[in-house]
């Protein structure tokens, strides 16, 4: 690293003119949205570059949105649906791809092929049949169906990353926790769970922010009042409300926050899991 | 799948210490090992249950349709209407077409843009690297719904905010409503999408970047090899891997896509289906829109159609390309 590329102070003003440049681009959006949420209907459309100023301030279009949809009542329908589908993803592609790294049996490979199928297959491209399949079960208008679905949409690629990280859980304790009378199950639990952690992690995010955003599967599986996610019901308020552009960006500032939150908290895992697992 | 086997002679046959068997040769002492199906079964069941029976089922459905209330296979009857009859038939090339125009500016665009974030992002002791990353990866973390809502009011003449923007450099007389005309809209949602998805390509090509050893750039530099050149003759054969992948991912993202599309020109893809792709085209078609009744069969057909293009570019990936890449062992 000592004597690296001497650069010119001029070539790395260029390289943040350009960086800061695309910056600019990339937030701009979502920051002429929040400002404007937040300021009355006349400000809005005179001046919609300007922050609020206290003359301009208002909350009416929150008032609106939390007045008028029931939008907390989605928020938990998506906190729902997300974190079972990652705790149901994490649990059964840990498992599946600790089979298909720790043991050798006939079909290993043939079996880990079949799973990575679906990291490049969409699952969109069966809901003709899952549609059909939930109308039989009467799973249509429940959570349980959009549950069901994501799980099976994120298994492959858990499967794919987790397994490249248990191979690296080293033989030793494993067999060390076998002479020690340990069943095949607390290896795996106690053993090489807790170390292949932070890769548990990576999947979660990868995990998460599909299922979160999705709109697809809600929208044909799951569209009624008590089963829509936010994603869901953002889209349909925003239609209904489309000419009330306060409670329409009150809305989109609102469904914004949360992955916000949650990018925040995850943000260091996630580049993390991309520089660790997007280079082989 | 679970009797017992000969352990192979090289590797991982102390991971079997718990079964003796395993050292000798085939036995029928050897138990046979439950666990691993425990540990397999809730992920193959779910796997299979929810995603590859039903696509299965759907290519099924492709060769049916509905004759006097049952269901009757019918051969490729399907396929006849969709490529034959002059209705479906422009829809669909309309929608492949779209589709296509879709994909290539993803390709021309967001893709050099992103590795050009990527390479100047990667520069040697650059400040603030991870606020600039950050900020150009958030918009590929908010929904579809957010991202078509704020376009459409930034780009919508009513409230004037691109006019204004435009005004500042001189261009407000070529400002346009451009997701009302026919022409533009395609590329305008195409942009749309490169805006939000620009950060997953940086980000891969970020991190090919940074694995590259230090070393291979220091030898670089000794023999005068630096910068421009420096990223073209050295760093850009060492990321066509992962620039690959980003393409592969980009083409079964965009032969999938509909969110985006249905969030700003709804399910019609308006203006006169100048927007429609194959993932709007299939909604419509099998789940029905206003006054088209949903057909499950058609849909089917229209899935298996996206289900063979995806498979055909993955295969062409797969066999063509990423086998002829070169690959660096460092």
């Amino acid at each position: 690293m000592s004597n690296r590329a001497r650069m010119s102070p001029v070539r790395t003003g260029l390289v943040h003119l350009a960086l800061a440049a695309y910056t600019v681009i990339a937030l701009f959006p979502v920051f002429l949205t929040v400002i404007n949420s937040f300021k009355d209907r006349n400000a809005i459309f005179r001046s919609p570059l300007q922050v609020p100023l206290p003359s301009t301030f208002s909350l009416i279009g929150y008032k609106t949105v939390l007045g008028q949809a029931d939008f907390l009542h989605y928020f938990q329908n998506s906190f729902v649906v997300t974190i079972a589908s990652i705790v149901l993803v994490l649990l059964f592609g840990a498992m599946a791809a600790f089979a298909l790294s720790e043991y050798r049996f006939r079909g290993n490979a043939l079996m880990g092929l079949y799973m990575a199928i679906g990291i490049m297959i969409p699952i969109r491209l069966g809901t003709v049949a899952i549609l059909q399949g939930m109308v039989e079960t009467g799973l249509v208008n429940t959570l349980t169906a959009l549950v069901l679905v994501y799980t099976a949409q994120g298994i492959p690629l858990a499967i794919f990353i987790l397994s490249e990280f248990m191979r690296g859980v080293s033989d030793d304790l494993k067999n060390a926790g076998r002479i020690d009378g340990l069943s095949e199950y607390a290896i795996f639990f106690r053993l090489v769970l807790p170390l292949v952690r932070p890769a548990m992690a990576t999947v979660a995010v990868f995990t998460m922010i599909p299922i979160w955003n999705d709109l697809w599967f809600p929208l044909i599986l799951a569209p009624s009042e008590a089963t829509k996610t936010v994603t869901l019901g953002s889209q349909i308020f925003i239609g209904q409300f489309v000419t009330n552009w306060n409670a329409v960006l009150a809305a989109l500032s609102l469904a914004i926050l949360p992955i916000l939150v949650l990018y925040v908290i995850f943000a260091r895992q996630l580049i993390r899991g991309i520089t660790a697992g997007a280079v082989k | 799948m679970l009797c017992p086997r000969k352990p192979k002679k090289t590797g991982k046959a102390m991971s079997d210490i718990n079964t003796p068997a395993a050292l000798q040769p085939v036995s029928i002492r050897r138990p046979v090992r439950w666990h691993i199906a425990v540990f397999l079964l809730p992920a193959f069941i779910v796997y299979s249950a929810i995603m590859v029976l039903p696509l299965i089922e759907t290519l099924r459905l492709s060769f049916f349709n509905t004759v006097d209330g049952v269901s009757t296979f019918i051969g490729l009857a399907n396929y006849q209407v969709l490529f034959g009859d002059q209705r479906w038939a422009h829809d669909f090339w309309n929608a492949l077409r779209n589709n296509l125009v879709f994909f290539a500016i993803h390709m021309c665009v967001q893709n050099p843009i992103g590795i050009a974030l990527a390479a100047l992002l990667s520069t040697p002791k650059l400040r603030f690297v991870a606020f600039y990353r950050t900020a150009i990866f958030l918009p590929t973390l908010l929904s579809f719904v957010i991202v078509g809502f704020v376009w459409k009011l930034i780009l919508s003449p009513i409230w004037g905010v691109a006019p204004w923007l435009m005004g500042l450099v001189g261009m407000k007389s070529l400002f346009a409503p451009w997701l009302g005309q026919s022409g533009p809209a395609l590329v305008a949602v195409s942009l749309i999408s490169n805006w939000q998805y620009i950060g997953i390509p940086m980000m891969l090509i970020y991190a090919a970047l940074l694995s590259i050893p230090e070393e291979v750039i220091e030898a670089a530099e000794m023999d005068g090899i630096t910068g421009w050149s420096q990223f073209w003759k050295i760093k850009l054969p060492l990321i066509l891997p992962a620039i690959g992948i980003i393409s592969i991912l980009t083409f079964v993202g965009n032969f999938n896509a509909f969110d985006l599309v249905y969030t700003i020109q709804g399910a019609l893809a308006g203006p006169d289906m100048s927007t429609d792709i194959l993932g709007t085209l299939l909604y419509r078609t099998f789940f029905g829109f206003q006054l088209q009744l949903g057909d499950r069969s058609m849909g089917a057909t229209i899935a298996t159609v996206m289900f063979l293009i995806i498979l055909a570019g993955v295969s062409f990936y797969l066999f063509a390309i990423q086998r002829r890449m070169r690959r660096y062992q460092f």
